[in-house]
């Protein structure tokens, strides 16, 4: 702790640039805390009571795949099964690409008996809702966000499903009636979302049909849920549309991971981050290790020990990547409520930024190591030489 | 004449450069007295500064016998060496050497961090080392806030603050202009006269050596007259 105003006077021998090296440092911490979160959030899926009730079958093979709507009837015949539904990828958009619609096609009696006490509807909405053939309950933050209002026709654009009648992509709803969720932590989730009517979306699908995306089940008791999802997929073995049955929330994360391998994509860019910090870091410490030979020297002189100067030019190295690691990690924290709003489906936990921190040991130990040996190395009498 | 607080026997001193091996120092051998004030002087190239450096313990002899301060530095490692010079030699340069981001007391404090003194001990050390060299009223300033004779002031006072056995200067004076070089001069006689410290100081001011209580010519790595004590 003695040498602290050392290292600290040190660091900012060069105010400039340990400004502008933190400040890339910051931002590159930044996105590690967000990337490693995002990437904990992938490997971890919540262990939360909340949602445990809850299975998804899908195909087995890959959820583009679609299952056979017969086999409802089957899945509800399994003890334990309390409610069935079912749903399908819609892919839509508003107007623009850029807009996207979490649009699911659902049905209404079945999906609400399942995620009963989920939503808030009004009696009004919901019943308008059940009696209008091309109806949309749309959340409050999307009506919000494209200033929707009840009465409106809103065109959605599907990047998948053309209209039998028509060939059209486009597909146009009645916006009949507005729901929040029940739970304020899921709010982001359903932030995108907006339902309408199964039997709409299969009548008026020029194929796939009588398909569905997925089914999802209640079960009574969710310590039955393993036991449930083998006999799910036990009905299904060996024909031709065999089926996986899973939790709903590795469900929905195998859902995302879909665009690809998210995990290996964020490993790569948070590699990229890393090797980044090292040659920017590095630099920072060769160069200013460079610069100080002649001090160091003298330190030496005065009767620095080369195991003392070998760690304050270490220390030096740990205490700036450690401010670059706080602010970093730190602006990571408090962009998490942006980025859940980003990741439906996908929680995330603010411990994922503990190993931002432990690279930040690394970092300064690996780019600190070179020009502290060069430090400790340092031979008294030449350093001097050009300046004594 | 007091005991020898430094000796050299014999002591050689070559260097490699390249494939060359130059011969600094010849089978020269000295003795500095305690609280002698020794003025080392010599055309460049002579061995003086080489031989500051064997007696700082900065640097080791290639043969012979180095005894600073009751201690063989030949016999020495570099650990050992270190907190041997932590404990006996101060420093100062010619050009201050001062760390250009600490004020003049932090860098006052520095030898004290080797030391188990407090933070404050070591503050009140540092102000005392300061006063004594009469520039207390810059503690808080920063080397470039300092003239040149301000600067080794403080330079000073570091290489006293830790109460070195043995002062050890190598062209104090050659970058002051006359009036700050005597002041640091007298500085330092005040230093030996009054408080028994034992100088030795490599200079190419006739003035400035006049200051010393001894002085020594070197030519070519060897004392142009005898540097032992007599008996």
């Amino acid at each position: 702790m003695k040498y602290f105003p050392l290292l600290w006077a040190t660091l900012w021998r060069k105010k400039a640039r340990t400004i502008f090296t933190l400040l890339s440092m910051i931002v590159a911490f930044l996105l590690f805390g967000i990337l490693e979160t995002v990437d904990y959030a992938f490997a971890h899926p919540s262990n939360g009571t909340n949602g445990a009730d809850k299975l998804v079958t899908t195909n087995k093979y890959s959820i583009t795949l679609s299952l056979p709507f017969s086999y409802t009837q089957q899945i509800r015949s399994v003890p334990g099964v309390a409610e069935v539904t079912w749903m399908s990828w819609f892919g839509g958009y508003y107007q623009e690409s850029k807009n996207f619609i979490f649009a699911l096609p659902m049905d209404t009696d079945t999906y609400f008996n399942l995620h009963k006490d989920e939503f808030i509807v009004s009696a009004a909405h919901m019943q308008a809702f059940r009696n209008t053939r091309t109806g949309a309950l749309v959340s409050s933050a999307l009506l919000k966000k494209f200033g929707w209002k009840v009465g409106d026709k809103v065109p959605l654009h599907s990047t998948i499903w053309t209209q039998k009648k028509d060939a059209s992509l486009d597909w146009t709803f009645d916006i009949v009636g507005i729901f929040d969720a029940k739970d304020p932590t899921q709010a982001s989730q359903q932030a995108q979302t907006l339902l309408f009517h199964y039997d709409l979306f299969d009548e008026g699908r020029s194929f796939g049909k009588g398909t569905v995306g997925w089914f999802e089940e209640r079960v009574d008791d969710p310590t039955q849920s393993a036991a449930i999802s083998t006999k799910i997929d036990a009905l299904f073995a060996n024909s031709s549309n065999e089926t996986k049955t899973q939790p709903a929330k590795e469900f929905a994360l195998a859902f995302i991971k879909q665009l690809g391998d998210i995990g290996f994509v964020l490993r790569a860019i948070l590699g990229a981050v890393f090797f980044t910090l090292l040659f920017l870091t590095g630099n920072t410490m060769m160069q200013s290790v460079r610069e100080r030979i002649p001090e160091l020297a003298v330190l030496k002189t005065i009767g620095f020990g080369d195991g003392t100067v070998l760690g304050l030019v270490l220390g030096e190295s740990l205490l700036l990547c450690l401010i670059a690691a706080v602010i970093g990690l730190g602006l990571s924290y408090l962009a998490l409520p942006i980025i859940r709003l980003g990741l439906q489906g996908v929680e995330l936990s603010p411990s994922a930024l503990i190993p931002g921190f432990g690279a930040a040991v690394l970092l300064a130990l690996i780019v600190g190591t070179p020009p502290a040996l060069r430090a400790m190395r340092l031979n008294i009498v030449d350093a001097l030489a050009d300046k004594r | 004449m007091s005991e020898a607080i430094v000796s050299l026997r014999n002591v050689d001193k070559r260097y490699i450069r390249g494939k060359q091996s130059v011969e600094v120092l010849q089978g020269l051998s000295l003795d500095i007295a305690k609280g002698e004030f020794v003025a080392l002087m010599g055309p460049s190239g002579s061995g003086k500064t080489t031989l500051l450096n064997l007696i700082g313990g900065l640097d080791n002899a290639t043969a012979g016998e180095i005894t600073v301060a009751g201690e063989r530095l030949d016999k020495l490692g570099s650990g050992a060496l270190a907190r041997w010079r932590a404990r006996h030699v101060g420093f100062v340069f010619q050009f201050y050497n001062l760390m250009p981001m600490l004020t003049a007391q932090r860098n006052v404090e520095l030898p004290l961090l080797l030391t188990n003194l407090s933070g404050a001990q070591r503050k009140a050390n540092a102000l005392a080392a300061l006063t004594l060299v009469g520039i207390a009223d810059r503690a808080k300033h920063k080397p470039n806030e300092l003239s040149g004779g301000q600067a080794q002031r403080v330079a000073i006072a570091r290489a006293l603050v830790a109460d070195p056995t043995l002062l050890v200067c190598d062209e104090p004076t050659g970058d002051l202009d006359r009036k700050s070089a005597d002041e640091v001069l007298h500085l330092l006689q005040i230093l030996n006269r009054d408080h028994g410290k034992t100088i030795v100081m490599v200079t190419h001011d006739p003035k400035a050596a006049e200051f010393a209580s001894r002085q020594l010519h070197m030519d070519k790595g060897a004392l142009l007259e005898a540097g032992t004590l007599a008996a």
